[in-house]
């Protein structure tokens, strides 16, 4: 996992730039948790890290996926439009009971990310197209379903989005859960080779006979079911569907983390423990900026900058 | 810059190799049923469409909805304009959506000042956006995509800071001296479709008649290739995603003096309509092949469609969206299955 072979341009800029890139995210996480214990008064409280951890949650989710699209060389930008789907279908199939709803809506997900996954995997629709038609029909369809928030009255779904098992709410479980499944994936399976393997050069995979095609497909798929977890429990925690405003914008935030954590754009290469660190890096510089009573204007343009930053200085790894 | 018109015919194929930008259609003659397709689908489909509407539904015709539907049209063409410059270098922009928004706030806010100061401020601000677009993409080699999303969600921050964090809605003052000239009417044709027409002639004339034009096909046809032979590509690509902000810029500014305020909320999305028609319009999205009037045929195809929608009883407008997003996959399907037979051919 280190910056082996990156060929010398520079001195300073061979050793700092991999560096960076490969650190850089835990010095900003540290960074800011240094400045928020010094500056931001109550920030060192168990409630505090407990609506971190749960605020966090739709971005590290999605951000799991879309590491793994990343990392085929591939990106999501559907990931929010899926959300919105997911919270119009718990709305929807609320009426056969919340284990239903919720089911009814990780399909929704998982169908949406596996129509992207046929058009860019079998029909050869580059990535960011296939995605982009989603992200717009999917919004779309889920106001279509859903014209206007509703709002969720079922003690199932509320026990999700509010409830705790031994004091850590059921949001941060799951979420653990599945970077925990996201990392075996990646480590241990022969999927996960797979899709760094396409990443790093999809015609060498294909002729070495790498089914190129069926990974793609559950590469996106597994990204649409994760949108839809996402969707799920922030509608949960909302205790309400909102297909309008909920995952607006998310996949930059998404995209953000993943970059941030060490996952090149360009794929071939994917880091798990980065991208939690980079959702986390996201979510403490939102969460920062409006404690110190930064207008959401000024939130939303530190935002730009940070990201233009991150994957400024990611870019380097890419070109050898 | 007879040398770059020669790499744009030579080397502006795209995937379709034989499909040359500039010399598309008027060297080679008739071309194959594929090529056509490519080249008029989209005005065929609009020929199509508008004939079923008058068929079917009552009134659709009249003079009052066709002006409705070409003034709604007006706008969203002008950001279309821009966006083709940049598809067909190989890139894309999604701030515009965000742009158009801030340029109505900045208008609206500035009009007070007098109407030089209304366009002005905007044009200048949203042109600078554009330009570190360009300059990110084009000198940092980051990718198009998550630069433009980035200065998207940056002009939306400087839209929130400009309207007191969105609550503030700045009234264009009465009087202005340019308001008659966005709202008025010439021989029944409102003026914003006019400076359309006018626009799209004179893109037109400079993406398939000038030197800037011919290294934007080279450049969206392959980077690496133009580059070596001298085409500035970086000045180019910088210059397309300058002129898409300024374009979303001046759409943005004159939707605030057509509607009398800078509505906040306005613009979401219009991008994800820009790129749809420019699209539709047959611009191939890996760049190095695309025309101006196709995008103003995907404008007002999408226009057409949404204005059948809203006449329809009981279908949101949201549906719009559904049917956007459909045609967009639809469309592309198309293009790749037309330039992979042209490949073979």
């Amino acid at each position: 996992m280190t910056a082996i072979g990156m060929p010398a341009v520079r001195i300073d800029r061979t050793r700092v730039v991999p560096w960076l890139q490969e650190y850089g995210v835990y010095i900003g996480v540290a960074a800011l948790l240094v400045f928020n214990v010094a500056f931001t008064p109550h920030f060192l409280s168990l409630e505090n890290f407990r609506t971190q951890a749960v605020q966090v949650t739709p971005v590290l989710i999605l951000s799991l996926g879309m590491a793994l699209v990343i990392a085929t060389g591939g990106i999501d930008l559907s990931v929010g439009s899926v959300m919105a789907l997911a919270a119009a279908m718990i709305s929807l199939y609320l009426g056969y009971g919340p284990v239903v709803a919720v089911l009814v809506a990780l399909v929704a997900g998982a169908a949406a990310g596996a129509v992207n996954g046929a058009l860019v995997a079998f029909a050869g629709v580059q990535a960011i197209v296939a995605t982009l038609a989603m992200m717009i029909g999917g919004r779309g369809l889920s106001l279509v379903l859903l014209p206007q928030l509703d709002g969720i009255r079922n003690p199932g779904i509320r026990e999700l989005g509010a409830g705790d098992v031994f004091g850590v709410p059921y949001l941060v479980w799951i979420s653990a859960a599945l970077v925990a499944v996201v990392v075996f994936v990646v480590r241990r399976t022969l999927f996960g080779r797979r899709i760094v393997a396409i990443g790093g050069n999809r015609r060498a995979g294909e002729l070495s006979g790498l089914p190129v095609r069926r990974t793609l497909l559950a590469v996106y798929t597994v990204c649409g079911l994760f949108a839809a977890v996402a969707g799920v429990l922030a509608t949960a925690r909302l205790q309400a569907s909102d297909p309008n405003s909920i995952g607006q914008l998310i996949e930059l935030s998404a995209i953000t983390a993943v970059v941030v954590g060490g996952t090149p754009l360009q794929g071939g290469r994917v880091r798990i423990a980065g991208t939690v660190a980079g959702a986390v890096l996201m979510q403490l510089l939102v969460s920062t900026l409006i404690k110190h009573d930064l207008p959401p204007s000024w939130t939303q343009i530190a935002q730009t900058a940070v990201i233009i930053a991150a994957v400024y200085v990611a870019r380097e790894r890419g070109r050898r | 810059m007879k040398s770059t018109a020669a790499i744009g015919t030579g080397l502006a194929g795209g995937p379709g190799g034989s499909g040359g930008g500039p010399a598309f259609g008027s060297g080679r003659g008739g071309g194959s049923a594929a090529e056509f397709v490519q080249r008029h689908g989209a005005l065929v489909v609009l020929a199509a469409v508008l004939a079923a509407a008058a068929l079917t539904i009552d009134g659709f015709f009249s003079l009052g909805n066709l002006n409705h539907i070409a003034v709604g049209a007006a706008f969203p063409a002008i950001i279309a304009l821009g966006m083709t410059f940049v598809i067909v270098t190989g890139g894309i922009d999604l701030s515009v959506g965000t742009v158009f928004a801030l340029a109505g706030v900045l208008a609206a806010w500035a009009s007070q000042y007098g109407s030089l100061a209304a366009l002005a401020l905007p044009l200048a601000a949203c042109a600078l956006i554009g330009a570190l677009n360009g300059v990110l993409i084009a000198k940092a080699r980051l990718a198009p995509f998550i630069v433009t999303l980035a200065t998207m969600l940056g002009a939306w921050g400087l839209m929130l800071a400009v309207s007191d964090e969105g609550t503030e809605t700045y009234v264009v003052p009465d009087g202005l001296a340019v308001t008659p000239m966005v709202q008025d009417r010439f021989l029944g044709v409102g003026y914003p479709v006019l400076l359309v027409v006018v626009l799209f002639a004179i893109g037109g004339v400079a993406l398939r008649r000038t030197g800037w034009g011919q290294s934007v096909y080279a450049v969206g046809g392959n980077e690496d290739a133009a580059a070596l032979m001298g085409v500035p590509v970086a000045r180019t690509k910088i210059t397309a995603y300058t002129l898409s902000g300024l374009l979303a810029g001046l759409a943005g500014a004159l939707n605030a003096v057509w509607l009398g305020s800078g509505v906040t909320i306005f613009g979401i999305g219009i991008e994800l309509d820009a790129i749809s028609a420019v699209v539709i319009g047959g611009t191939l999205l890996a760049g190095g092949y695309g025309f101006v009037s196709g995008s103003l045929v995907g404008v007002l195809l999408l226009n057409v469609i949404q204005n059948i929608i809203n006449g329809i009883g009981g279908l949101s407008s949201a549906f719009q969206q559904v049917v956007s997003g459909s045609f967009l996959i639809v469309v592309v399907l198309a293009q790749n299955y037309l330039s992979r037979r042209r490949e073979r051919v």
